[in-house]
């Protein structure tokens, strides 16, 4: 069963309005549990509409959010638990904290939990250490920390609750490229030694090439393309008709192969395309 | 949601009654008050409220917007109507102990709703159709003769834009920190008050971290553009009177002129 599926999903705003917009069109998919889910889209294409519903924050204009095969909404007073299994990161969350230190800002969703004080401090520090923050900082107020460290405290807020679904709106947006390559392998190793499912949303290809297992397609508020993320960026043409790109290296492999060169399609990575070159080189070598 | 609030919203649209002149909807919308109140029978009740309901057809803004921001302030609206339905004098029609219903007191409630409406539709009609720069203009200019009193006209106005201009994003931002806590599970649907207070503090705290974050930015941009109050600063919109202008007045005018000959030659009950 997968751990999260949503059903012909449909989300208006401003019904009846002037304002009246579908931004998200009769999305149908399904996650399965421990996978890496990318989110591509243009901005406006409804990404932040589609992920808001998954843990009950919109209520879907029409169609259905599964959650462990149950309806999310079946028992709307239940809603605060679901948005406790399926955590959510919003974009540039360090605007939401407001605790007097880091560790009870931190510490904010594990107590709303009802958890006990041994338990909020244990599952504070394991957060900490996965986005690895400094133990000092903790006592620090949240407002007098670097950007990025606020950055950090935001997501781990959202770990410490430890959910089974860990979803992130472009969480690398503003940071420097070190601090944006940091946060990305951080995350990759909360998913490892986890085992959990997480959706990260973003509109730098790059990104969800390196850490995705499958991708999630959206333009204008429909999902054009749901497959492994090789697969997906096989398709430049498809995506470039949707306001997308492919990352610039498949882009530089496809154009080389285009060219005549023997090379597999659907490179994702420099160094995944460091090794095509040099087995291409390598055969020349031979003969 | 919060954004849904309708009252002193702002919808942009290119009918007639947007391009009239901001000051002379100011003014006009003063004036249609006046009319309301001077309204002496149900005749001339009638043709203002026959008047508004054209102009509101002319702004080509759903009559469902206008219904939404009626609905506010329904409440005080019954609750005039009722306190007016028992406090008629004359001939009780009906009498139970201290409460009696008079011909009266059902004819002032129904033409204290009636007013109330025609007042809350004017005035939404006007925010509805004017921006709110264009509105803190018209007021600076409406005001200009109080700078004869030493009191600083364009400094009170630059403030009002400015508030004007910050109330949506606040709102927004209000609603995106709202998300942002009700995503880690605080309990804003609490029915426990206590638990419903405290659950403000993660909303209200960043909110205003974030008013004086804008504020701070605000005031250096403006120095940057070595913006130092209102002498000698020209504006990009010069307001002016166009025929529309003429015309809607003399509308007006005429719906004034018709209400005065009513209320004098027909029957007052
Ligand atoms: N609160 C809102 N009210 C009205 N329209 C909205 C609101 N939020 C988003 N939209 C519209 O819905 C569409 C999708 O927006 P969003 O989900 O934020 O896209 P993305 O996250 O992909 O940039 C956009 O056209 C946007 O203008
Ligand atoms: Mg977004």
């Amino acid at each position: 069963m997968p751990i999260l599926e949503v059903k012909n999903l449909s989300f208006i705003y401003g019904v009846g309005t002037t304002f009246q917009k579908t931004a998200v069109d009769n999305i149908n998919l399904s996650f399965e549990k421990g996978e890496f889910i990318g989110i591509i889209g243009h901005t406006g294409s409804g990404k932040s509409t589609f992920i808001k519903q998954l843990n009950g924050l919109l209520r879907p204009s029409s169609g259905e959010v599964l959650l462990n095969g149950e309806n999310i909404w079946r028992n709307s007073k239940k809603i605060r638990d679901v948005r406790f299994k399926v955590g959510m990161v919003f974009q540039y969350p360090e605007y939401q904290l407001f605790a007097d230190t880091v560790y009870k800002d931190i510490a904010f969703g594990p107590e709303n939990m009802g958890l006990n004080s041994e338990e909020i401090n244990k599952k504070v520090l394991a957060a900490v250490d996965f986005v690895g923050l400094s133990h000092e900082i903790l006592e620090k107020s949240p407002f007098e920390i670097s950007g990025g460290e606020k950055r950090r405290t935001a997501i781990a807020g959202v770990i410490a609750m430890d959910p089974e679904v860990l979803i992130l709106d472009e969480p690398t947006a503003g940071l420097d490229p070190r601090g944006r390559e940091l946060l990305l392998s951080q995350i990759k190793t909360y998913h490892s030694k986890r085992k959990n499912t997480v959706i990260l949303v973003s509109h730098n290809m790059e990104d969800i090439a390196k850490t995705a297992d499958k991708v999630v397609v959206l333009a204008n508020g429909k999902a054009e393309m749901f497959d492994i993320t090789r697969e997906v960026f096989k398709n430049s043409e498809s995506l470039e008709r949707v306001g997308l790109k492919v990352p610039q290296i498949t882009e530089i492999m496809e154009k080389l192969k285009n060219k005549g060169y023997d090379i597999n399609p659907g490179i994702l990575t420099v160094t995944e395309a460091e090794n095509e070159i040099l087995r291409i080189l390598g055969e020349w070598g031979k003969c | 949601m919060l954004t849904d609030i309708t009252l002193g919203q702002f919808f942009p649209g290119e009918s007639l009654i947007h391009k009239l002149d901001a000051r002379i909807k100011i003014l006009l919308t003063f004036v249609y008050m006046l009319i309301t109140f001077i309204c002496s029978n149900y005749f001339s009740l009638t043709i203002t409220l026959c008047s508004v309901l054209f102009v509101i057809f002319l702004s080509k803004i759903p009559i469902k917007m206008y219904l939404k921001s009626m609905k506010m302030i329904l409440f005080i609206i019954l609750f005039t109507a009722i306190i007016n339905f028992f406090s008629g004098n004359g001939e009780p029609i009906f009498q139970w102990g201290i409460f009696k219903i008079t011909v009266d007191g059902i004819n002032n409630s129904i033409f204290v709703s009636l007013r109330l409406t025609i007042i809350v539709l004017t005035s939404s009609i006007l925010t509805f159709v004017t921006s709110p720069t264009d509105m803190a203009d018209a007021i600076e200019h409406l005001m200009k003769p109080l700078s004869a009193f030493k009191i600083n006209v364009h400094d009170i106005a630059m403030m009002m834009t400015i508030a004007l201009r910050f109330v949506p994003t606040l709102l927004e931002e209000a609603d995106k920190t709202m998300s942002a806590q009700k995503a880690r599970g605080s309990d804003l649907e609490s029915k426990n008050i206590t638990k419903k207070a405290k659950a403000l503090i993660p909303i209200f705290v960043p909110l205003f971290v974030s008013a004086f974050r804008r504020a701070y930015d605000l005031a250096t941009a403006m120095e940057c553009r070595c913006y130092k109050g209102g002498e000698g600063r020209t504006r990009m919109k010069i307001l002016k009177i166009v025929p529309l202008d003429v015309f809607a007045v003399l509308f007006t005018l005429a719906i004034g002129i018709m209400v005065i000959i009513s209320n004098t030659f027909y029957w007052r009950w």
